[in-house]
């Protein structure tokens, strides 16, 4: 490196490589990623967040929410169940079938194997594909976060630390709006022992009027306000609280297929 | 002549070279003063962030210091507040003592710093009240990260129009790398600012590829060009040894630039799957430099007699010890293996504290010590904090970097097995975080002691400053100025 100029071309190299990879390659590709298609089914995902929990995504990044939570469920693979649907016409053989052949926890080509068996004996069966992996089994979420979670997202809020729970499917984890609320005025009302700070400046705690506010947090015996006053969560707070019920990653996607469990077997 | 920094300071290159170093002087105090003060904000927002975890409770009524914007502000008011502009300052007084010639346009850098540092409050005001734009490391909504911009292409102006005088046209290493790092920042904020902060941003998770590519480039790439780049600088001044060699450090430097760059995309990333495994990639090869760079530092330490005793010289070596172990870190954190135990835990966190204070800010504390008086042309009023704040740094960010470590590894062996209950991960990291939090107290003691030196000599040199202008408007006039 004799010149500043051999200097300066050696970091336009490096770094020109890197955001041709890292900047405009990703720009580009889901940069021009559309909704989704949802698999066995006509709908399309996601769909675009609306109303209070448009504004609650202002919220949650103005309270740097993502600060200690996630919104990112990790997958390890999945595996594949049998699932006998008919026995068809000749249940003898194919009951013989089901309980000698293995049809649970199986890959692919273990599924359609067996699948094979079961149908060539007259038997009708499904294949379900069934997400595995730490945070799925914590039941954080059905399936691993993909890109078209976060498609209308700004800013995306990925997070990157655990000191709380996952939240990208906490809307259908816990879908109850008071409890959103209450936990977000007194977490330990709710979540014993809670490390989450409590957020009482999205509150107001008021003396009860001539008429309650209808608004007012219902709170769990023992955690309930001064008698005469009543807790009434301002704007912010309820925009928070219908951004965080809106936290469903729960479509399966020709990248993250699962198969939705209808009934507990 | 100034090819190796060992032989200035020779017979006549003194009096240059106290010419180079007063010319340095009012640009360095206010890059430095500011760097001082944001060091101590920052220390005391983490702080503040950091006693959520000690007592929840503490700001439920407290918007501004609710721990999402604590922390976020603390990081930024360290990242942009102290470590670039010290950066910049020790930058500018080895590019003028490189190239051995006066600081060219020092007025533009000063007004620069002043930019710079307003740029900073703005932004870290903006965190406090809500107005962050909500990606990490780049939480500076668009007015600070303007001002940011505005300030650092003044200073690199100043930089490079010092570098183009030289009078030694031969290239040192620190030239290299810190030449580099004056084009890097530009083209990554540049990039993140234009892609992220603006009413059309990219959509969706592009959003999260381009952050942790800036966030890498800025905390692992830029910092380290210009640690080492110092380090290269003093390490061989401060043993009274030559670098060796050249040529090392010329394979750090390609090495360092071509596969640090790459990192920083996380190994779950919801990305298209070939990014995290680029970066993966980019991480195992980023061991070279490293290694390189460890080679350098020992051979040109080794033999030397120079003393340590807590000294600028103790600094920089532990600074340098620290950049290689930070380096560790963040390529273990990138191996899949590694990762499965530590993602999303306090340990990556504890790697960024390493690299911005064990690493960055010790290395600029030692250089700082050793230049400023020399700038100054007096000694530090406090000599002996020196020595206190580089124990007081060394024992802190063992104490807090470490403990955020360990935690984050338990809490990650917890998160990682389903049948343990999520409050237990949380818990096991919650002594940790507590027993860190003496350390935090250390490293904020130490940067008191350096905001101590660096206020009393500014103090002092205004002091003298009056003097010599109230000595000018007493003294008698000469006597054919006087009217009858």
């Amino acid at each position: 490196m004799k010149n500043g100029f051999s200097v300066f071309l050696a970091a336009f190299i490096a770094l020109g490589l890197s955001w041709c990879g890292f900047v405009l390659g990703p720009a580009k590709q889901l940069g021009a990623e559309k909704q989704a298609a949802v698999l066995n089914s006509s709908d399309v995902y996601p769909i675009q967040r609306t109303g209070d929990a448009a504004l609650g995504l202002q919220v949650y990044r103005a309270n740097g929410c993502a600060a200690c939570h996630t919104e990112q469920v990790r997958q390890d693979g999945v595996v594949c169940d049998v699932v006998l649907m008919k026995p068809g016409k000749n249940p003898a053989v194919v009951s013989n079938l089901v309980s000698t052949l293995k049809l649970t926890g199986l890959t692919k080509d273990e599924a359609d194997a067996a699948s094979d068996q079961i149908t060539a004996a007259g038997g009708s069966v499904e294949t379900h594909i069934i997400p595995v992996g730490t945070d799925i089994a914590r039941g954080w979420g059905l399936r691993q976060s993909v890109a078209a979670d976060f498609l209308y997202d700004t800013p995306v809020q990925l997070g990157s630390l655990r000191a709380g729970p996952d939240l990208a499917n906490v809307g259908a984890r816990l879908p109850d709006f008071n409890w959103q609320l209450v936990h977000l005025y007194a977490p330990s009302a709710v979540a014993k022992n809670s490390a989450m700070p409590p957020f009482r400046y999205l509150f107001e705690l008021r003396k009860i009027g001539d008429t309650p506010s209808p608004d007012a947090v219902q709170f769990p015996e023992g955690f309930a306000p001064p008698a005469g006053c009543e807790v009434v969560p301002t704007p912010e707070a309820k925009q928070l609280a219908a951004y965080l019920l809106s936290l469903k990653a729960d479509a399966p996607l020709y990248e993250a297929p699962f198969t939705p469990v209808t009934t507990k077997p | 002549m100034s090819e190796n920094p060992t032989s200035e300071n020779l017979g006549g290159a003194s009096v240059l070279a106290s010419r180079i170093d007063a010319s340095c002087r009012v640009p360095l105090l206010a890059l430095f003063g500011g760097a001082a003060v944001w060091l101590v904000v920052g220390l005391v927002l983490s702080l503040a962030a950091i006693m959520t975890f000690h007592n929840p409770d503490m700001f439920a009524d407290c918007p501004f210091l609710t721990y999402g914007r604590a922390q976020a502000a603390a990081n930024d008011a360290l990242l942009y507040g102290f470590c670039i502009p010290a950066g910049l300052g020790v930058m500018l007084w080895i590019f003028a003592r490189l190239s051995q010639t006066e600081l060219a346009l020092p007025l533009v850098p000063v007004v620069a710093a002043n930019i710079w540092h307003l740029g900073v409050l703005v932004g870290t005001v903006a965190i406090l009240i809500g107005d962050s734009t909500g990606f990490a490391w780049l939480e500076f909504p668009r007015g600070g990260s303007v001002l940011l911009f505005t300030a650092f292409l003044l200073i690199a102006i100043s930089a490079v129009a010092t570098f183009g005088q030289r009078r030694e046209r031969e290239l040192y290493p620190s030239h290299w790398f810190l030449l580099a790092a004056l084009f890097w920042f530009p083209w990554i904020y540049s990039t993140a600012n234009l892609l992220l902060i603006t009413h059309h941003p990219v959509r969706g998770v592009a959003q999260m590829a381009i952050d942790f590519w800036f966030a890498n480039n800025l905390i692992f790439v830029w910092l380290s060009l210009v640690g080492l780049g110092t380090a290269f600088y003093f390490l061989p001044k401060l043993a009274g040894r030559p670098l060796q060699s050249h040529y090392l450090a010329l394979f750090a430097f390609w090495t360092l630039i071509l596969f640090g760059t790459w990192m920083g995309i996380t190994v779950s990333a919801p990305l298209p799957a070939w990014m995290p495994a680029a970066s993966s990639a980019a991480a195992v090869l980023t061991l070279v430099p490293l290694l390189a760079v460890a080679v350098i530092a020992v051979k040109t330490v080794r033999g030397s007699a120079a003393a340590c005793n807590g000294g600028p010289l103790c600094h920089v070596k532990f600074g340098t010890a620290a950049f290689i172990l930070s380096g560790l870190m963040l390529i273990a954190s990138a191996c899949p293996q590694f990762s499965r135990v530590t993602e999303f835990t306090w340990f990556a966190p504890a790697q960024v504290q390493w690299q911005m204070l064990g690493f960055f800010a010790i290395v600029m504390g030692g250089a700082i010590y050793e230049l400023l008086p020399r700038v100054m042309g007096f000694g530090l009023p406090f000599p002996k904090f020196v020595r206190l704040q580089h124990w007081l740094f060394m024992v802190g960010i063992v104490l807090w970097a470490g403990s955020l470590a360990v935690g984050g590894v338990e809490q990650g062996m917890r998160l990682g097995n389903p049948l343990t209950p999520f409050a237990d991960s949380t818990d096991a990291a919650l002594m940790f975080l507590r027993a860190g939090t003496t350390g935090l107290l250390f490293i904020l003691l130490g940067s008191l002691l350096f905001a101590a030196n660096i206020f009393a000599m500014t103090f002092k040199w205004k002091l003298a400053l009056a003097k010599t202008v109230i000595a000018l408007i007493k003294s008698p006039l000469e006597a054919g100025e006087v009217k009858s």
